[in-house]
């Protein structure tokens, strides 16, 4: 369980993160969905304890990072899978992690297998890895002391699609386990898949909450017919305003009886429709980023 | 790749009661020193620390004054190159966590930054002693060459005030060198500042003779150079303490406080 309480950050004029709230329950995986420079990875650092908050608190599992006793045996943390010692060789960076943790080299070697770095790809520094192989080895690193919860930013940065593909398999069997996952990232087709929740942010303030199915209902319907005029037509004559997309359907806001009753009424044929889904999410997510929130400020340097 | 051995069931775990207890100091302490030397750079300094330090040893013990190859001035020969690469050692293990960004993991693991930096701190006085320990074995090597090479009046004569001191010196280096990479955070600032800067003051203090008293007390070469050969007497103590006061104890303080407080990014 995480919560962010009224966190904000300023750097001098600058608000990076403000008054920023939300939790994150056992067995969900929450996406917390953002551009660039949005506030994620310094919400992210305060929930760890790495950047002081201006105000305002977090806790993990009822309590604030600092005091967790061990806190690498309940929270997996992957903040940026590059801030490792070029020099030292995989295997290495999780061993001297797992003497922190109290946890077995057999733990080191199970989990240089689960992520597919185990033989000579773990014996090499890990300044010759790809980035991909970073996001591997940070991603055994999280789950080195068996947390309870994962906080992983950007984790699917430098993945190939099967890395996606697995990553995403990792983090629902982990949540489905009773463990509770706070996931970045600026794509929202890399959350969708897997969150059951999504926190959106723009501009330092938290912009949309809720469930990804309420989320989803909510970007109403997508509409289609060869007599596209006449479409437009009946749906504005029943009070249903419409944009035309980019292929030339029809989205409403609304639900798919009224759109459905409508064309009926007005004896239109339709060829497909269906609740937007995804299309409609990435509207609504370009929407709530980029209006009046995000005048999205400069990049905070992760 | 597999998830079957991922996760343990998380559900069944009591979530109100933390896991794990804190790492013990010692155990930080070890995790530091093991730091300090599983890079290939690590290693390689290392090496050649010792091999300079046995190298210099052994010379003393062939060509020294027949006087002066003694298994005492042996070891305290090695004082100007243990004294010099060790330091280093300790500015990259303090360094490293920002140039590397390492401070990312080592801080999400250890919160309580404090804890790391005493193990820093515990793991260069090890790297000290250890140090020290290289001197001896070199010493002895020296000693026997030297003796298998020339007649020699009792040069396994040992002077424990002597060997005392130059433990203190190589003590006081180490940390030296961690402070300044504490202060300093950038490793080639760290490193330059290690070096040019004491030797300003040699340089000024040889120039300008007027201050030539006044800066014996704070020109930390002047000052812990006693303690290299052991001629310290009873003036110079209190110069090792000023200047260890100057030079180490002050820019550890300020290194530790800058550390703790730095945002990690």
């Amino acid at each position: 369980m995480i919560e962010i309480d009224d966190l904000t950050r300023r750097y001098g004029a600058h608000t990076a993160v403000d008054h920023v709230s939300f939790r994150c329950e056992p067995g969900t995986v929450t996406g917390f969905l953002g551009p660039n420079g949005a506030g994620k990875s310094t919400t992210m650092r305060m929930l760890c304890g790495l950047t002081p908050p201006t105000s305002g608190r977090a806790t993990v599992l009822g309590r604030p990072f600092r005091d967790l006793p061990n806190p690498g045996r309940e929270v997996g943390v992957l903040l940026d899978a590059s801030a490792q010692h070029a020099g030292r060789t995989g295997r290495e960076i999780l061993t001297v992690s797992a003497r922190v943790l109290g946890v077995g080299d057999d733990r080191v070697e199970e989990l240089l297998e689960t992520v597919g770095l185990s033989g000579d790809r773990a014996a090499r520094r890990a300044g010759d890895y790809s980035l991909g192989m970073r996001q591997r080895l940070g991603i055994a690193h999280a789950l080195l002391g068996d947390p309870r919860v994962l906080v992983l930013d950007e984790p699917a940065n430098g993945l190939d699609p099967e890395g996606i593909h697995w990553m995403r398999g990792l983090l629902r069997d982990f949540a489905d386990r009773g463990g509770t996952v706070l996931l970045s990232s600026h794509l929202l087709h890399e959350v969708e898949a897997v969150a059951d929740r999504l926190v959106v942010i723009a501009g330092g303030r938290i912009v949309a909450d809720d469930d990804l199915g309420s989320l989803l209902s909510g970007a109403g319907v997508l509409v289609r017919s060869p007599e596209s005029t006449a479409l437009r037509r009946a749906l504005a004559a029943e009070g249903l305003p419409s944009t035309t997309t980019a292929d030339g359907a029809q989205r409403v806001e609304a639900d798919p009886y009224a759109v459905g009753r409508a064309a009926l009424e007005h004896g239109v044929v339709l060829t497909e429709l269906r609740p937007a889904d995804s299309a409609g999410l990435e509207d609504l997510f370009l929407t709530l980023t980029t209006t009046d929130a995000a005048a999205p400020a400069e990049e905070i340097p992760a | 790749m597999s998830t079957a051995t991922l996760t343990p069931d998380t559900s069944v775990r009591d979530a109100a009661s933390p896991r794990g207890s804190a790492p013990s100091t010692w155990t930080l302490i070890a995790v530091e020193l093991r730091k300090m030397t599983d890079t290939r750079a690590g290693r390689w300094l290392l090496l050649a620390t010792g091999l300079v330090a046995a190298a210099a040893a052994v010379a003393q013990g062939l060509t020294g004054d027949v006087a002066n190859r003694t298994f005492v001035d042996a070891v305290q020969i090695t004082m100007l190159p243990l004294g010099v690469l060790l330091p280093i050692i300790g500015i990259l293990a303090a360094t490293g966590e920002w140039s590397q960004r390492t401070a990312v993991t080592t801080f999400a693991l250890v919160p309580r930054r404090g804890r790391v930096l005493a193990g820093k701190v515990g793991a260069v006085l090890v790297l000290g002693a250890g140090g020290f320990v290289v001197a001896l074995l070199a010493a002895a090597v020296a000693t026997v060459v030297g003796s298998a090479a020339a007649e020699l009046t009792d040069p396994w004569r040992i002077d424990g005030g002597a060997l005392a001191q130059a433990l203190l010196f190589l003590g006081l280096s180490v940390v030296w060198g961690l402070a300044f990479g504490l202060l300093l955070v950038q490793p080639g600032l760290a490193i330059v500042g290690f070096f040019v800067l004491p030797t300003i003051f040699t340089v000024v203090g040889q120039l300008a003779s007027g201050l030539k008293d006044a800066l014996e007390w704070i020109d930390p070469n002047v000052a812990l150079a006693p303690l290299s050969d052991a001629t310290t007497s009873g003036a110079d103590w209190g110069r090792i303490a000023t200047a260890s006061i100057l030079w180490i104890a002050v820019p550890l303080a300020l290194g530790i406080r800058r550390n703790l407080r730095r945002e990690v990014k």
